[in-house]
C-alpha cells in the first residue's frame, strides 16, 4: 500500500487507473489517521491551554493518590482479564477451527453476544447472574452465585474480581475471533502429517499448531487487553466505581465528568492513551523479535 | 506387508467400495486415476486421517483398520509437503523418531542416516523457510521415513517440480525406498512417475 501511495504522490506519470486506486488508499487511510491523531492532539492541546501558563494547576485537578490506585488497578485487572481470555480462546477457537460437530453454528452465535451486546446488558446481566440467580425455587437454600460463595468468604460484586469478570466477559470473545481465525490460516494438514509420524492430536497441536501461532495468539492477547482496557459500562454496573476499591481508569473519567471536573477527566484520558500505546508497541516489538520465522511469508 | 481388502471410504458426494490391493515390503504401488477419482481419500482412510465404511486395513500383519493414524506406522508426504515453519531439518528428522520414544543417540545416528540418504546434511540447521522445492521435498520424504514406518505414502508428491530436480529426487526416492525396504503407496496421475518408481499399477 505503501508503494501504491507513493505513486500517487510522486510518479504523476502514470497517474491513470492505478493513480485513482493509490488514491483511494491513501486518502482512506489519510483520514482515518487524521481523525486518530487530531483525538489526540486535541486532547493535549486542550490541556496545555488550560494550564499552559500554571503547570501546577494540573497537580490540583486530581487526586494523584487516588489514580495511582486506579492505574495500578487498571494494569492488573485489563493483564489477568487478558491472560484468561487467551487461555479460553485457544481451546475455543481450535475447536471451532477444526472440528465439525452438531450445533456448532448455534454456538458460534452465542459466543458472539457479547461482541453485539450493549455493554451495560452484559454489566446487568452479571449483576443478576451473581445476585439473583439460581432462584430459591430450586431450593438450593441459597438464592445467588454470590450467595454459594459466601461461604467460603468470598464475593465477586462490587469487588475487584467484578471488574476482572466484568473485562474478561467481553475480553474473550474477541480473543476467541482471533484466536480462530489464526488457526483458520494454518492448513490443517499439518497436524495430519505429525499425527501419521506419531503424534495425538493434542501432541500436533502443541507441536506444530502452536508454535505456528504464535504471533496470532499475542495479536489475540493485545486485542483482549485493549478490549479490557476501554471496558466502562460492565464495570460500573457490575463492580461499580468505588475509590480506591473498584475504580479503574474507565471509571474514573467518567467519575471526573459527572462531577463536571473536565479538565480532569481529559487528563486521565491522555494517561489512558499513554498506557495503551506503551502496552501495545511493547507487545509487538516483544513478538516480533521473538519470531524467528516468518509466519506471512 | 500391507494388505487392503475391500475397503469402502465415502468420498464427498460418492463412495469408493471394493478397494483391495498388497503392497509387498520394498514394494511400491501406484494407484492411478483421473482428478476428483479419490486416489488421496483411499490414502487418508489407509493413513487413518479419513473413516472406513467397511472392509479390512492390515499393516506387516496386524488389522489397523479403525486405529489412530500414529498406530498404523505410515509415513505421508503431501503434494506440497507441508514441512512445519518452526522446526528446523534436523527437528522435522528427529520428529518421528522422539515421538516414538527412541533414545537419544539412536535419534541422532537415524538423522545422520535420512540425511546422507536424501542428501541434506547441509541443510540440519536451516528453517523449511528459503528451501528450494526439491530440498523441501527431500526433507517431507526424511520426516516421514526417519521412524521407520511400514508404509511411505506419497500423495502426488512429485507435482510441481521441474523436470531435472523431479528425476532427481525420484532417483533418491528410488534408492532410499530399496534401501530401507520400505512399502510405498504413490499417488500420481502421471504414467511416467507410475513407470519409474511402480512396481504394480492399480487403477480406481
Amino acid at each position: 500500500m505503501r508503494d501504491s501511495i507513493r505513486n500517487s504522490k510522486n510518479n504523476s506519470s502514470n497517474f491513470g487507473i492505478s493513480g485513482w486506486f493509490g488514491a483511494w488508499l491513501g486518502i482512506s487511510l489519510f483520514f482515518y489517521l487524521a481523525l486518530i491523531v487530531l483525538l489526540i492532539v486535541a486532547d493535549v492541546w486542550y490541556v496545555l491551554a488550560a494550564y499552559g501558563d500554571s503547570p501546577s494547576g494540573v497537580a490540583e485537578m486530581l487526586d494523584w493518590e487516588n489514580l495511582w490506585d486506579s492505574v495500578k488497578l487498571t494494569f492488573l485487572s485489563c493483564t489477568v482479564s487478558a491472560i484468561l481470555a487467551v487461555l479460553i480462546a485457544v481451546p475455543i477457537g481450535y475447536l471451532l477451527s477444526r472440528y465439525r460437530f452438531f450445533g456448532r453454528s448455534v454456538i458460534d452465535a452465542i459466543l458472539d453476544i457479547p461482541v453485539v451486546l450493549p455493554p451495560l446488558v452484559i454489566g446487568l446481566s452479571l449483576l443478576i447472574l451473581f445476585n439473583n440467580f439460581p432462584p430459591k425455587i430450586l431450593g438450593w437454600g441459597v438464592d445467588s452465585i454470590d450467595g454459594y460463595l459466601s461461604h467460603i468468604g468470598m464475593r465477586i460484586t462490587n469487588t475487584k474480581l467484578a471488574v476482572i469478570v466484568a473485562q474478561f466477559t467481553v475480553a474473550a470473545a474477541f480473543a476467541i475471533r482471533m484466536v480462530k481465525a489464526t488457526f483458520d490460516q494454518i492448513d490443517s494438514r499439518s497436524e495430519q502429517v505429525a499425527m501419521t509420524v506419531g503424534a495425538s492430536r493434542g501432541r500436533a497441536f502443541f507441536d506444530v499448531v502452536l508454535p505456528q501461532s504464535y504471533r496470532g495468539i499475542a495479536a489475540a492477547g493485545t486485542l483482549a487487553w485493549a478490549r479490557a482496557l476501554g471496558e466502562f459500562g460492565p464495570i460500573l454496573v457490575f463492580a461499580g466505581a468505588t475509590k480506591g476499591r473498584t475504580e479503574v481508569l474507565s471509571t474514573s473519567v467518567y467519575l471526573e465528568i459527572s462531577t463536571g471536573n473536565i479538565n480532569g477527566a481529559v487528563i486521565i484520558s491522555l494517561l489512558m492513551i499513554a498506557l495503551a500505546m506503551i502496552t501495545i508497541l511493547t507487545v509487538r516489538v516483544f513478538t516480533e523479535k521473538g519470531a524467528g520465522y516468518d509466519l506471512h511469508r | 506387508m500391507i494388505c487392503i481388502d475391500n475397503i469402502s471410504v465415502r468420498a464427498g458426494s460418492f463412495t469408493l467400495s471394493s478397494i483391495s490391493f498388497e503392497i509387498e515390503k520394498g514394494e511400491c504401488l501406484a494407484l492411478m486415476g483421473k482428478s476428483g477419482s479419490g486416489k488421496t481419500t483411499v490414502m487418508e482412510a489407509i493413513c487413518g486421517l479419513r473413516d472406513v465404511i467397511s472392509g479390512c486395513i492390515n499393516i506387516d500383519g496386524e488389522e489397523r483398520t479403525y486405529a489412530a493414524p500414529r498406530d498404523r506406522m505410515v509415513g505421508l508426504v503431501p503434494q506440497d509437503n507441508v514441512l512445519f515453519p518452526t522446526m528446523t531439518v534436523c527437528e522435522h528428522l528427529a520428529y518421528g523418531p522422539r515421538l516414538r520414544k527412541w533414545k537419544k543417540p539412536e535419534i541422532n545416528s537415524r538423522i545422520e542416516e535420512v540425511a546422507a540418504e536424501l542428501g541434506i546434511t547441509s541443510l540440519l540447521n536451516r528453517l523449511p523457510r528459503g528451501l528450494s522445492g526439491g530440498e523441501a521435498k527431500r526433507v517431507a520424504i526424511g520426516r516421514a521415513i526417519a521412524a521407520k514406518p511400514s508404509l511411505l505414502c506419497l500423495d502426488e508428491s512429485f507435482t510441481g517440480l521441474d523436470d531435472e530436480t523431479l528425476t532427481e529426487v525420484m532417483e533418491v526416492v528410488k534408492s532410499t525406498i530399496q534401501r530401507e525396504k520400505i512399502s510405498t503407496l504413490l499417488i500420481t496421475h502421471q504414467m511416467k512417475e507410475a513407470q519409474i518408481l511402480g512396481d504394480i499399477i492399480y487403477r480406481i
